[in-house]
């Protein structure tokens, strides 16, 4: 179509185009690519917080150092545990929910959907803090609860161990997560091909074996695209951690993005703090790739 | 159909009380808050959880209103009366989440339509980068954009927040994927008529990608409201805070008092889920336009 235009027309098309797209582009190039790029090239300096103090570039340093910091190393390692947990355990939960909700009336549908959501309106700020409560010593129901039935006989302090921190925030992260996959899911399964379902019903297919013969194929799009972003927000588990523990008790629920955060203000080293902010985008890229690429093979 | 009626009538029962389980709690920590703050401070250091407020109260607000106090605006030299720091942090909140939603809207849909119907040299390329730029962490070009905010005398300012909300380029994505839509015949005859393409825009187009707006506003909304991280680092004065922020600022300082807590809590999250239930539609929409093609 470009090719039969007249040169006037591929003229205005050209200037009208980028008419269109320049406030957008000022805003994209300016807060999102740039910061893109800053992060990159101060990895190999060693920046601190105030812009008034000179940095010298220093090759890979920031990066060999990373390796040699044992609390990078563990939050390298919850943070990992955090996205091997929660990823399958999103994508399972939400695709049995949204399968028992999805044929539901108009009604009963919207209820379910809206309150698995809610979690995510409520804010993480909101959702934390009733959490702190309830993870409580003294006065959170997960312990009176425990103990009224029998469970455990003395109160746990879930938040202060190091044996139970993570699990504590891996279950609050779980319930902030599935809204998004469910609404996705939900909308995936209305649209599968029924004629084909149905089809095979004729033929004496079960439930289980039309499930995975001709729906799951189907919504396999669906679901590489909810791995991705569930990957990108397990990695990126911060306010959890900021408001509950601040990495501890003795950097049990450290995570590489709460620990970006505490060298850059807390230590003010700004070119470390990116260092490690680049190898978490390049974690993200590979294990999207990978997921895409074991996706396609399917 | 019929040799498995028996098991899946059974199978539907059972997933169906299941569900209600699930539903109740997912529903239990809102409940927990909105109760919590109702209760007395006695009842809430009890280690014996009352289910119901036995006795309700409205000191956990009162506190929380008479804890500071702040103008209510400030604009230049003029200074609005003294109200609860609270309301002041709701009034930012507010600005913030409005302006972010306005702007990114305004932005996202022009973007939208020049990325699907103009064809323009370049535009594979900048769409290729504008996707390229969703798959990776946000939040790892947060540190590097307080370095930036500070150089452009933004820092602990509230449009050190709204600027990047906008430039993140989901909008544009999910305005594309609406604006595809746009019959081409339609902007044809639109050009042949004479129409200049700004009117194009506002009479041929916008109509057209209206539902897509609409759900791009609620959904910049919400997710500028509840953009924790971002206004931690950007925001630091007493008067400047977001309500969120202002939360978690109260909590660091009060840590036991579980009751003025829930109800600053709640002051933070029942405006927001309003605001979801009225437009709950057009954020289902959002969310699945989204991700297709995605």
């Amino acid at each position: 179509m470009y090719k039969t235009m007249s040169p006037r027309l591929r003229r205005r098309e050209n200037i009208s185009g980028y008419m269109f797209l320049l406030p957008s582009l000022i805003f994209f190039l300016g807060f999102v690519v740039y910061p893109m790029i800053m992060c990159i090239w101060t990895s190999f300096t060693d920046a601190n917080m105030d812009i008034n103090t000179p940095t010298s570039f220093i090759g890979f340093a920031n990066y060999k150092e990373l390796w040699q910091d044992p609390v990078f190393l563990k939050g390298l390692r919850n943070t990992i545990i955090i996205v091997v947990v929660s990823v399958p355990v999103v994508c399972i939960f939400s695709l049995w929910v949204a399968s028992a909700i999805y044929k539901m009336k108009e009604g009963p549908l919207s209820f379910f959907r809206i309150v698995f959501y809610l979690p995510v309106v409520t804010g993480s700020v909101a959702v934390t803090v009733v959490w702190k409560w309830m993870y409580n010593n003294y006065t959170g129901i997960f312990n009176y609860l425990l103990k009224n039935g029998g469970i455990i006989d003395k109160n746990i302090n879930w938040l202060g161990d190091p044996k139970y921190a993570l699990a504590c925030i891996i279950l609050i992260l779980l319930t902030t997560s599935v809204g998004q996959p469910i609404v996705l899911y939900v909308s995936a399964l209305s649209n599968v091909d029924h004629s084909l379902v149905e089809a095979a019903e004729v033929d004496g297919a079960t439930n289980t074996q039309a499930f995975w013969r001709i729906k799951w194929p189907q919504i396999m799009p669906t679901t590489l695209y909810i791995l991705i972003i569930t990957t990108i927000n397990s990695f990126q588990c911060f306010a959890l951690i900021q408001l509950l523990t601040s990495g501890g008790p003795n950097y049990a629920t450290e995570t590489i993005m709460y620990y970006i955060y505490y060298t850059a203000f807390k230590l003010s080293r700004f070119g470390y703090g990116n260092a490690m902010g680049v190898i978490l985008a390049i974690f993200i890229a590979i294990l999207s790739a990978v997921q895409f690429r074991l996706a396609k093979e399917k | 159909m019929s040799k498995n009626n028996g098991s899946s009538l059974a199978y539907r029962i059972i997933s169906i009380v299941i569900l209600l389980v699930l539903a109740f709690l997912f529903l239990f920590p809102l409940y927990w808050i909105v109760t919590g703050s109702l209760k007395t401070q006695q009842a809430i250091n009890s280690a014996t959880p009352d289910w119901w407020p036995k006795e309700f109260t409205l000191r956990n607000y009162e506190t929380l209103f008479s804890k500071r106090t702040a103008p209510l605006f400030q604009l230049g030299s003029l200074t609005g009366p003294t109200v609860p720091g609270a309301i002041r942090w709701l009034i930012n909140t507010v600005f913030m989440a409005v302006m972010a939603m306005l702007l990114t809207c305004v932005t996202a849909a022009m973007a939208g339509y020049s990325l699907a119907k103009k064809r323009f040299t370049g535009r594979y390329l900048l769409f290729s980068l504008i996707v390229a730029a969703m798959a990776l962490p946000k939040q790892v070009i947060l540190i590097p954009l307080i370095r930036e905010m500070s150089s452009l005398g933004l820092y602990d300012n509230i449009w050190a927040v709204i600027l990047p909300t906008v430039g993140w380029p989901f909008g544009v994505f999910l305005m594309k994927q609406f604006s595809e839509g746009i019959p081409g015949e339609m902007l044809e005859a639109a050009r042949i008529d004479g129409a200049s393409e700004l009117k194009t825009f506002t009479t041929v187009v916008y109509p057209m990608i209206k539902p897509g707006v609409g759900a791009l506003a609620i959904f910049t909304f919400i997710n500028s409201w509840n953009d924790y991280f971002l206004q931690l680092i950007m925001l630091t004065s007493s008067n400047k805070l977001t309500i969120s922020l202002g939360i978690a600022t109260m909590q660091a300082e009060n840590s036991t008092d579980y009751g003025l807590i829930m109800a600053g809590a709640s002051l933070a999250a029942i405006p927001i889920i309003l605001v979801f239930l009225v437009f709950q539609k057009y954020f289902t929409k959002g969310i699945t336009m989204g991700a297709v093609k995605g």
